[in-house]
């Protein structure tokens, strides 16, 4: 079932917007929800975990403390429960791309869709940046990108009657193959080798399709691009067995999974080193004051990329963002186990 | 014990190899900036390297999961291994790989 988040394109205030939503941004909204402190996430994936969820949904995780075994979705669902009392808000689907401060000294960011939202700080815990997709490397294939390259389906439709070419061997690859085959003019699956990393059961169906001759599948590799004005026209497949090939394509598709690039964070005039952000270690506050980087994407002398180090770090920037969010209120430190007014929040009481 | 490690763009390093290790962990640790984004679970794709011919046949060799994996690579070859799934031994001193350009 796919994840619900906010309709993108509208505008929000809260206190604080977290910039990634893996377990250290999902955390956050835990630790700041105990300070009643309100907090919007934005993610360009499509839903919460981060790199747990999406690289390694399924591997076993043994250093939580009090989980001895748990898997990264397992962590990820279990976060979202805990932090359930508090009604975080989720824009997923979306890059933060925009950060600027506003004359009232709160913070404006916007996400590539159009969101806008703003906060008395935000939160940067991005983990290895925003997940892109990776891009083969094809000579001149850039010009062909938004126009004839796409590395993901937006508009089924928009493909209906075109020379389709997919490259990959996953599960994405296999997925789109099967739903777009149908109304394609002609379908070629492209992978260098004659085996898959996707459900049994599609490429049964991939392979009886090929039997029929409704599709082709060719172990090769992309060689060439051939079009002009970003359309292309065919390309050159090259393969041990049958050389090289032209095949007509409208459209390639080139399924690699996604890779991590830190993206606009690089551009928000913080200080940064190697790709890091660097922070103090009593608020994870960066060179920026208001904004803090937490989990995997900050440094500081003794750093260890561990999600228990994010989570520790989360708690102590919620202490620092409580002062901006709420200056001149006091901050009373209170224990979970003890306290009638953190069980109210967390309906337990 | 050592490793040769051939940066995409021919630099060559020669940098200490650690028994038990996972070359990965090898590569990294040397301060060569590798993705290695999954950090060693053979999840993403991104410690890829070419193995040199002479080395190809003193390696373990793939299993089922980095054969898998490598699907997410990109220019995989014969020769082509995820770093992380390798671990240094003794008779591997001297191993040679090409790091690939999708692991920097």
């Amino acid at each position: 079932m796919a994840f619900q988040g906010t309709p993108p394109g509208e505008r929000h205030e809260t206190d604080v917007v977290i910039i990634g939503a893996g377990p250290i941004g999902l955390f956050s909204v835990f630790e700041l929800g105990l300070l009643d402190l309100k907090a919007h996430l934005i993610d360009i994936l499509d839903r919460p975990g981060g790199q747990c969820t999406e690289l390694y949904p399924e591997k076993p995780i043994y250093d939580i403390p009090g989980l001895p075994i748990v898997t990264g979705q397992e962590l990820t669902d279990r976060l979202m429960e805990q932090i359930a009392p508090f009604g975080a808000t989720f824009h997923v689907g979306q890059m933060a791309a925009g950060l600027e401060k506003l004359p009232s000294g709160r913070w404006r960011v916007t996400s590539d869709a159009g969101t806008v939202i703003e906060a008395a700080a935000v939160v940067i815990a991005a983990g290895g940046g925003s997940f892109v997709p990776k891009k083969p490397p094809i000579q001149g294939i850039e010009a062909y990108e938004g126009t004839s390259v796409f590395y993901a389906v937006r508009k089924m439709e928009s493909y209906r009657g075109k020379d389709i070419v997919i490259v990959g061997g996953g599960d994405s690859a296999l997925d789109w193959v099967l739903n777009l085959q149908p109304i394609a003019k002609s379908m070629t699956l492209v992978h260098h080798r004659d085996g898959f990393r996707a459900a049994q059961h599609s490429v049964n169906q991939m392979k009886a399709l090929v039997d029929a001759g409704k599709m082709a599948f060719h172990v090769a590799s992309v060689a060439a691009l051939h079009g002009e004005g970003g359309r292309l026209a065919s390309v050159s497949l090259t393969s041990k067995e049958k050389g090289t090939f032209d095949v007509p394509c409208d459209v390639l598709l080139p399924f690699f999974g996604l890779t991590m690039k830190l993206g606009p964070v690089a551009e928000w005039g913080l200080n940064l080193a190697e790709n890091l952000v660097p922070v103090d270690t009593e608020k994870f506050e960066t060179s920026t004051p208001g904004i803090f980087a937490i989990g995997d994407i900050n440094t500081y002398p003794g750093k260890l990329k561990l999600i228990l180090s994010g989570f520790h770090e989360a708690a102590l920037m919620s202490q620092a963002a409580f002062k901006i969010a709420r200056p001149g209120e006091k901050l009373r430190f209170q224990y979970t186990t003890s306290s009638s007014n953190l069980q109210k929040k967390l309906g337990v009481a | 014990m050592n490793i040769v490690i051939k940066m995409p763009d021919g630099e060559t390093r020669e940098i200490e190899a650690t028994i038990g290790w996972q070359v990965m962990e090898i590569i990294k640790n040397a301060g060569v900036p590798i993705r290695a984004e999954c950090g060693g679970a053979c999840a993403c794709a991104t410690c890829h390297v070419y193995v040199d011919a002479a080395w190809m046949d003193r390696l373990p060799p793939r299993k089922d999961e980095e054969t898998d994996m490598l699907d997410m690579a990109l220019s995989v070859e014969d020769n082509s291994r995820l770093s992380c799934q390798i671990v240094f031994e003794p008779e591997l001193d001297g191993l040679t790989v090409t790091l690939a350009e999708d692991s920097l």
